[in-house]
């Protein structure tokens, strides 16, 4: 069967047709990229007039002042730049999240996908339960277990809420991989002696190991830019993560639109190549529920 | 200068690194007692009960004497209880029979993530019920009671008072539902649209793809703040459009997005909307792909054309994928909290909240903690309560236990 090839009318598309085609999806594509743009311009806009109606790309007298002040701190008032200090946070509470998210889904993940126990069918009930928890609901209780833990405003904190969520949907995604893993190779090493233990460690681990990065890079990102339960448990400024730390320049008076604009370029950049990279395998793992095979 | 200094960077790395070996330790020690557990479990029913019977009476009497005791200090106290586990084992373990249990090998498997989802999950939910009955606020924090009276006023209040100031139960409940419906409904059109015209071979379909999934892979806090700005009355890009003299001319004005109502929740919509038709358009696109062009061949043959062809070909084989796509976008924008709550943070007046960011808000910008628990609670069983339904009318998650 020869797949993904659209039908041969098509191949047979009138210029005219291709015309207006492209034509649709350009204009589809300036309405995707333009307030991503619109936030460069403003990165790049002088101090004097960091609010304007003008719409141009590169505004008159471009400047990459904001990125100096965001980067390196302000020279005038001598205040050091906490940019850093936030990224640094941010990747330490992530990269925390996402292993610990790893330790405790994983080998579950393999449980549900290959045995079948008592209480194996309410597990997944269960685990499809979960994800139907509002957003915010656990929140509440989180926050004032924390409190009374006396871990309010620490690393160990922020680590704890977002693992709330990282386990279950890690669990969800690895299943889905596992399942794809045909036993037959298991049965294989079996037979030639190797225990479920072995069988594990030298077949299904390697095996497994692109579905368990795709789960450690879907909990980093998502735990990376968030924003809400971040500012309900961070309060100091020393412990902000990036976005809380980004909201400072948002004050309550004077939005400091430049800093903001060039901060969200700088941060943006990366998370945003990193999405487009591994957005093959996010979008696999997302509907492995509806493709079987 | 820069405030990140190597001393932050170190004392703070080895905080984290503390905490996941305490981790690393904890899931060593759960293992090893699943082991012994199931490798040789209790011969019989008589010997079950005894082995029983020996850990309540131990725990009993670690809770009573051990842990309360102010004397020890906390190591001194897990030192004990460690001991205890381990004489525990060994005296398991030589009462057991030589047979192991088959299911030893998936608990030990399920273990760790049964033990986190129960403190991480379980235990917050419980505490949540807890919270529902207690008239827990700012002004009682210290003080606050827990009673069956409690729990009722939190409840009454849910659905007949206000979260804030203005909103109740109900309105925000038809506009979350209003919100979700017209979301869901613009992303499966205009996904479906795109990835209609991107099913073909041309020339920068790549670039394209690249530049139409922006708006997803964007970290959403700073999407949603740049949309907020293009919102703004005076400085945005949309007031702009319409202050040309080209609108004028046809009769169009500058709108105040972000301070009426109606146009409030406009902004938002046009904001989810322009955030979530990637996600759809790429999962659509990966659907229409997969469909073998063998089936529009032969019902060309029969002389169907395309509307044909995309009714009874293309949509029924693209079911198995649209339909947990369907749900998952659903879910994605009823909890769509951020950008509410970024965009306009649910003013003016409460007026674009939807279910979750009352929730939020409640909860932390107005500190009726008490409140917010059963107001959680009964967003839960709503939410619950549809997916029964909704299960039941499909007629079963029969892919979810496979």
């Amino acid at each position: 069967m020869k797949l993904g090839k659209p039908s041969a009318r098509t191949r047979g598309d009138s210029p005219l047709k291709r015309t207006l085609i492209h034509l649709v999806l350009i204009i589809a594509c300036i309405i995707a990229v333009y307030p991503v743009s619109r936030v460069v311009s403003i990165s790049l806009r002088p101090g004097d007039r960091p609010l304007s109606s003008d719409l141009s790309i590169i505004p008159k007298n471009a400047t990459l002042k904001n990125y100096q002040l965001v980067l390196f701190g302000d020279p005038v008032t001598k205040r050091a730049s906490d940019f850093f200090l936030w990224l640094w946070n941010s990747l330490l509470i992530t990269l925390t999240t996402a292993t610990i998210g790893l330790i405790l889904a994983s080998t579950a993940a393999y449980a549900f996908s290959r045995f079948k126990f008592p209480g194996r069918a309410p597990g997944l009930i269960f685990l499809l339960t979960t994800q139907m928890i509002p957003a915010g609901m656990l929140l509440l209780p989180l926050f004032r277990m924390l409190a009374n833990l006396k871990l309010l405003n620490t690393y160990l904190g922020l680590i704890i809420a977002y693992s709330v969520t990282s386990v279950p949907f890690s669990i969800w995604i690895l299943k889905g991989y596992y399942d794809t893993i045909p036993i037959d190779l298991e049965e294989a090493a079996r037979i030639d002696g190797t225990s479920h233990v072995g069988a594990f460690y030298r077949i299904i681990l390697p095996l497994s190991t692109p579905s368990l990065a795709i789960a450690f890079l879907f909990n980093f990102m998502s735990s990376w830019s968030e924003y809400l339960v971040a500012r309900v448990i961070l309060q100091k400024a020393p412990m902000y993560t990036w976005p809380l730390g980004m909201w400072t320049f948002a004050g309550q008076f004077n939005t400091a639109y430049g800093r903001f604009a060039a901060a969200s370029v700088m941060v943006a950049v990366p998370a945003t190549i990193l999405f487009l990279w591994s957005s093959k395998w996010l979008v696999s793992g997302l509907t492995l529920g509806g493709v079987k095979g | 200068m820069i405030s990140l200094t190597s001393q932050i960077m170190s004392s703070s790395l080895v905080t984290v690194l503390r905490f996941v070996l305490s981790i690393v330790l904890a899931w060593l020690l759960l293992e090893g007692v699943i082991y012994v557990l199931f490798h040789r479990p209790p011969r019989n029913v008589g010997m079950a009960l005894i082995v029983l019977l020996l850990a309540v009476a131990l725990i009993v009497l670690f809770g009573r004497y051990v842990w309360p005791n102010k004397g020890l200090d906390t190591l001194k106290k897990a030192a004990i209880g460690v001991a205890l586990l381990i004489a525990y084992l060994g005296i398991y373990w030589v009462l057991g029979s030589s047979k192991a249990s088959k299911l030893g090998m998936p608990y030990l498997l399920l273990a760790p993530a049964v033990v986190g989802i129960a403190a991480l999950i379980v235990y917050p939910f419980a505490y949540n019920v807890y919270l529902a009955f207690t008239n827990m606020s700012m002004t009682t924090i210290r003080t606050y009671t827990f009673s069956l009276q409690n729990g009722i006023n939190n409840f009454k209040s849910v659905f007949t008072g206000v979260v804030a100031h203005d909103a109740t139960f109900w309105q925000v409940l038809s506009r979350t539902i209003l919100w979700t419906v017209i979301n869901v409904v613009f992303h499966v059109t205009g996904g479906m649209a795109l990835a209609l015209l991107l099913n073909r071979p041309m020339r920068f379909k790549g670039l394209y793809r690249t530049l139409l999934i922006l708006p997803w892979a964007i970290p959403q806090t700073i999407a949603c703040m740049a949309l907020r700005a293009e919102f703004n009355q005076n400085y945005g890009f949309f007031n702009a459009l319409l202050s040309m003299p080209l609108a004028r001319s046809i009769g169009l004005r500058p709108v105040n997005w972000l301070t009426d109502p109606v146009w409030a929740f406009v902004a938002l919509c046009i904001s989810n909307i322009w955030l979530g038709i990637p996600f759809m358009m790429v999962i659509i696109l990966g659907g229409l792909q997969s469909i073998s062009k063998e089936f529009y061949e032969a019902s060309e043959i029969d002389g169907a054309n395309s509307t044909h062809q995309f009714r009874h070909i293309t949509l029924p084989l693209l079911r198995p994928v649209l339909t947990p796509s369907i749900i998952l976008g659903t879910v994605w924008t009823f909890n769509a909290l951020n950008v509410i709550y970024l965009i306009t943070g649910g003013n003016p007046q409460e007026k674009t909240d939807i279910l979750v960011s009352s929730l939020y808000r409640a909860a932390f910008d107005f500190y009726r903690y008490g409140f917010a628990a059963a107001f959680g609670l009964v967003i839960f069983l709503f939410l619950f309560l549809f997916a029964l339904v909704y299960i039941r009318v499909t007629g079963g998650l029969k892919a979810a236990y496979e």
